[in-house]
């Protein structure tokens, strides 16, 4: 109460200050603006790196997940012995095992012929090994040999190729030297590792890649009875099962994915710099916007300590105007970082979004 | 006159630096003024006057002797309680050093916003009523630059005086008017402290405003000389 009071009867200063230059506010604006769109774009970014690598084991349609000991992440799934999945269907609570063949392959364009990477992934038609819907609906697409569904968000020009899927004139192109029929289109979108990714049928994936055994596969997926603790099965599955494998909850193994990027990469590391470096511009800019105006006002500051008011009465102007150029700088700076977003997933692919969170001010938060 | 003077300065004395670069411009200084008083001070350049208002206003801390201004010792005393005693006083300077950003009725205001019991309406009220008394009832919302030199300083008198400070400072106040206007903010002042019943002291170089004073004190390398009644000459 006493505070609003104070609040009102509060001249106030220094937004008076600010706005008496408009020119100079405007420069000191922008300055802001340009060091909060720097951050933005580098969270975007980092953003980015996280959400392409943990999206497809999000959708992983599994309780647990069992994978080779040597991981390193999804896309590099080290492969484990499949004979491993028929041991986890001993532990109780486990009530379906299956498994999942990935590789990240080179490919060409089927028009341009150009090289591209892309995430492949080997599944059985028969089971909903993902819980996508694009996937769900066409499985039956990928049952017959070297029928594949396309990602129509893959990195590149394919609007051609996407064209001629949607007529139902089935392009083709070669993976491993083998014919193969792009039969559908599904939506992922790249990631860090590849250009996007294209799916299969198990039997697919390993007429692709002659020298891999069926034997060796990639992930385990493991459903459980209905009302079974993932938590607690994971650890009688991980105390159960020989070393070679590891063996996650579906939260773990996301986590593990996160991790990975961010700990383990070189790109996640510059984006945190890039993001430390925005935020030193910005403070260089406010410290000299700030610094300028008190000089311009040293008199003035002067006459009000001669007339009784006391330090923190000037701290409180200084404290006005750096909150004023912080907030009034960062709200023009979200609306060009959400269309600069924009430019970006066009031009990447890449799932650059404004969240929540960052909007918010939350940057660490991941909603 | 009163029992209490209204400032009491005995055995003053005021250094500037440390050591070897130690400077003493006040020297053994006492003045007694009385409420409702209007003294001026003279002096050469350097001599030392600014030194003592500033002294007087609390805008530096005595170091040695007594200072005591309605009653309250300064000598050796703290930040808070210096702070505290320049709400009571009316400090007018040379330059007017209004605020640039604030209007003539904000600059007012500003002298009143420093006491936490008025309200913002009726702050207003008393700023303007302010304003129309040194004749600028048509210009309280003007910006300092749009005013003349006259008119600024007018303003800060309205400033310094909007709250009815009992002690009213000011250093060399017409140095940067012309002699008319000089001699209106003067004619000014003195109608206003007569009325509000306050105590001024006053530094000045003008020959032409001697004339207001009760009395005239000559300050000349820091020491202050035998004090002059004038009153009679009026
Ligand atoms: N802040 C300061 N630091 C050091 N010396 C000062 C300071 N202020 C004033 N002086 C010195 O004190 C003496 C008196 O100055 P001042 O009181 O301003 O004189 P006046 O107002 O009579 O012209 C001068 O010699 C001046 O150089
Ligand atoms: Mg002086």
């Amino acid at each position: 109460m006493n505070l609003l009071r104070s609040f009102v009867r509060r001249t106030p200063l220094g937004w008076l200050q600010l706005s008496k230059e408009k020119s100079r506010l405007l420069v000191a604006l922008s300055g802001v603006a340009f060091a909060d769109i720097l951050m933005l774009m580098q969270l975007g970014f980092q953003g980015a790196l996280f959400e392409s690598g943990v999206q497809m084991p999000k959708s992983l349609n599994a309780d647990i997940i069992i994978t080779g000991s040597e991981i390193i992440n999804f896309n590099n799934a080290d492969t484990f012995p499949r004979g491993r999945l028929y041991q986890a269907l001993d532990v109780p609570g486990v009530e379906q095992a299956s498994p999942l063949y990935l590789s990240l392959t080179r490919w060409k364009h089927p028009i341009t012929l150009e090289k591209g990477t892309v995430l492949l992934l080997g599944l059985d038609p028969n089971l909903e090994q993902l819980t996508r819907p694009d996937v769900k609906a066409q499985l039956d697409k990928i049952r017959l040999p070297d029928r594949i569904l396309f990602d129509q968000n893959m990195r590149g020009d394919f609007d051609a190729v996407i064209a001629k899927i949607q007529q139902g004139t089935v392009p083709t192109t070669e993976i491993n030297e083998r014919q193969v029929r792009l039969n559908g289109l599904i939506s992922v979108g790249s990631s860090f590792a590849s250009d996007g990714l294209l799916l299969a049928s198990d039997q697919t994936f390993l007429r692709l890649f002659p020298d891999r055994a069926s034997t060796k596969v990639n992930l385990g997926l493991l459903q459980l009875a209905p009302g079974a603790n993932a938590d607690q099965v994971a650890r009688r599955l991980d105390s159960y099962l020989p070393d070679d494998v590891q063996v996650f909850t579906r939260q773990q193994f996301v986590e593990f994915e996160y991790g990975y990027w961010k700990n383990n990469t070189a790109i996640g590391f510059i984006f945190t710099l890039g993001v430390a470096m925005g935020f030193v511009v910005g403070v260089i800019i406010v410290y000299q916007v700030l610094a300028t105006d008190v000089n311009s006002h040293l008199e003035e500051y002067a006459t009000f300590r001669a007339m009784g008011y006391g330090h923190q009465f000037l701290l409180g102007i200084v404290l006005e105007e750096a909150v004023i150029l912080a907030v009034v700088g960062f709200l023009p700076s979200l609306g060009i970082a959400v269309g600069l977003y924009h430019l970006t997933r066009g031009a990447t692919s890449l799932p650059v979004f404004m969240t929540l969170a960052r909007a918010g001010g939350f940057w660490w938060r991941r909603w | 006159m009163q029992s209490e003077p209204a400032i009491q300065i005995q055995r003053l004395n005021h250094s500037f630096g440390k050591s070897n670069l130690k400077k003493q411009v006040l020297f053994d200084v006492n003045l007694d003024i009385f409420a409702g008083e209007i003294v001026l001070m003279t002096g050469p350049s350097g001599s030392g006057k600014t030194t003592l208002l500033t002294l007087v206003g609390s805008l530096r801390s005595a170091q040695e002797g007594s200072l005591k201004i309605l009653g309250q010792e300064l000598c050796g005393a703290r930040t808070r309680t210096l702070d505290r005693a320049r709400r009571n006083n009316g400090y007018i300077f040379q330059a007017h050093n209004l605020h640039s950003s604030l209007t003539a009725l904000q600059n007012v205001m500003m002298g009143l916003e420093v006491h936490p019991h008025y309200s913002k309406a009726q702050m207003r009220d008393r700023a303007s009523a302010m304003l129309a008394q040194v004749g600028l009832e048509e210009r309280i919302h003007y910006f300092p630059d749009d005013l003349s030199g006259g008119q600024k300083q007018r303003v800060a008198i309205a400033r310094a005086l909007v709250s009815h400070p009992k002690l009213v400072l000011a250093d060399e106040p017409t140095a940067a008017l012309d002699s008319k206007s000089g001699r209106n903010v003067v004619e000014l002042m003195q109608r206003l402290a007569k009325e509000q019943g306050c105590t001024i002291l006053m530094v000045t170089h003008d020959n032409r405003i001697l004339d207001i004073a009760d009395r005239i004190v000559h300050m000349e390398d820091g020491y202050l000389a035998p004090q002059a009644v004038l009153a009679s000459r009026r």
